[in-house]
């Protein structure tokens, strides 16, 4: 009996904590999705890369399926945060920013593996190397899908 | 058990289903281990909800199965939270409700390197009766089990455990190494213990696929646990070790399914072990909270 009471004290403990780092972390200042009005600090990170990391190219680069396999992985494991359409979240920061999107991809790479712990951001290493590049590739992808919408068509 | 007891259990019973079935569900990418930990956390905000099971046979007494529900939190980033209710069914004696757990990771370096370590500080409560060998520690002994549950339960257990993760991934690979440190507060000698494991994907890139049984939803591996001694006492003689081969399923529904048979190394040891359990992991369960409060999302 003492012990479901004291089971019941604790798992009360732990709503109270989940209540808190909750509402701790929605009373931050909340991101919103245009790219404009995410503090400059967010995509600062990517800068934070050291020059081995950013030089890495990405050997799956001309992988014909890396892009649609990265897709599934962020729709899996990145939307939750950075929206369906990378177009930024509650929590994440807009991966369709010219800041992300002219990044090299050795330092989005980097973020992924070492995430921003500090900032919420998790370690991502638990994905193996291939499919971080995977997603590295569908990240970019994002940009050059919007280039080419964006260049006119060209004249018959 | 008293009618407060059931009552108190078949609340958090329901609503654990509740939050399994009616919050989005998370992709996850468990880790094979039953007893191991490797570095990595939970994601923030998220919350996923376990159930293992442990076989065990017992030389000289009865076999037992003893189960526990794991509620494992995001906290942030670089700290994850746990809560363990335990309990257990002794063949032709009973079941009975051998006590909770919680349990606190915490990341100590802020990128990743070679070899990530992680604090583990676990406080537990339970009784003599527990058998969910969680871990292996101090001069634990297959010969503790032949007690009654009736008389093993008259033992209270106040507990500290201390654990350093030391967790490397390399080529697709995760080696882990953990080393216990365990105290009865009432007056009991540290404990300690080690863990080992190592596992891998069955394939390293994702399929560009939406696929159940694709290579890379499994993760296979091996991991090996026991005691070794106490403060007086320190080192392989009267202990308990296993060997173990592990598998995780990680479902694209958000379930991940676990299975490890486990096999005594010595006479100390209990012959055979059959782990398996079941896991869900919910995103956005802070901010639901959040949201029943009244809180901004």
């Amino acid at each position: 009996m003492k012990a479901v009471a004291a089971a019941l004290v604790v798992s009360a403990s732990f709503l109270a904590v989940a209540v808190v780092l909750a509402q701790t972390r929605s009373s931050d200042k909340p991101p919103v999705a245009a790219a404009s009005k995410y503090h400059p600090a967010v995509y600062a990170e990517l800068q934070k890369a050291p020059e081995k990391a950013r030089n890495r190219a990405n050997p799956l680069e001309s992988d014909p399926h890396a892009v649609a396999a990265g897709a599934i992985l962020f729709e899996q494991h990145c939307a939750e945060c950075h929206g369906e359409a990378a177009e930024g979240g509650k929590k994440g920061p807009n991966l369709r920013a010219a800041e992300v999107q002219g990044a090299a991809p050795g330092a989005i790479f980097w973020i992924l593996t070492n995430g921003v712990v500090r900032k919420g951001m998790p370690v991502w290493s638990k994905r193996t190397e291939p499919q971080r590049w995977q997603l590295v590739r569908y990240v970019k992808s994002i940009g050059e899908a919007a280039r080419a919408a964006e260049s006119p068509a060209p004249k018959p | 058990m008293a009618p407060f007891g059931r009552l108190a259990l078949h609340g958090f019973f329901s609503f654990s289903l509740f939050l399994v079935f009616y919050l989005p569900p998370a992709l996850a990418q468990e880790s094979p281990y039953f007893v191991s930990y490797d570095h990595y956390l939970e994601e923030p905000g998220n919350l996923e909800i376990e159930y293992f099971s442990t076989f065990g046979t017992q030389r000289g007494g009865n076999n037992f199965h003893a189960y526990w529900a794991e509620f494992e939190y995001g906290a942030t980033a670089w700290w994850t939270t746990e809560f363990y209710l335990d309990g257990q069914t002794t063949f032709h004696d009973s079941t009975v409700f051998t006590g909770f757990r919680w349990e606190n990771r915490f990341r100590l370096l802020k990128h990743e390197h070679f070899i990530n370590p992680v604090l583990y500080l676990e406080y537990e409560k339970k009784n003599g009766a527990d058998k969910i060998l969680k871990e292996g520690e101090g001069h634990d002994v297959e010969s503790d089990f032949l007690v009654s549950n009736a008389e093993a339960q008259k033992e209270h257990l106040h507990e500290v455990e201390l654990k350093l993760i030391l967790s490397s991934t390399f080529k697709g690979w995760n080696f882990t190494e953990n080393t216990l440190a365990a105290k009865n507060l009432s007056n009991s000698p540290w404990e300690f213990g080690y863990a080992l494991g190592a596992g891998r994907p069955l394939a390293l890139k994702a399929s560009a696929k939406r696929c159940t049984f694709c290579p890379q939803n499994f993760i296979g591996g091996v991991e090996m646990y026991g005691g070794l001694g106490d403060r007086h006492n320190f080192g392989l003689h009267d202990t308990s070790h296993y060997l173990a081969p592990v598998l995780a399923w990680n479902l694209p529904s958000g379930w991940t399914l676990r299975v490890s048979p486990s096999f005594g190394l010595n006479d100390n040891s209990h012959q055979f072990l059959m782990r398996w359990g079941v896991a869900r992991e919910i995103s956005g369960f802070g901010s639901m909270v959040s949201r029943l409060l009244g809180g901004h999302q």
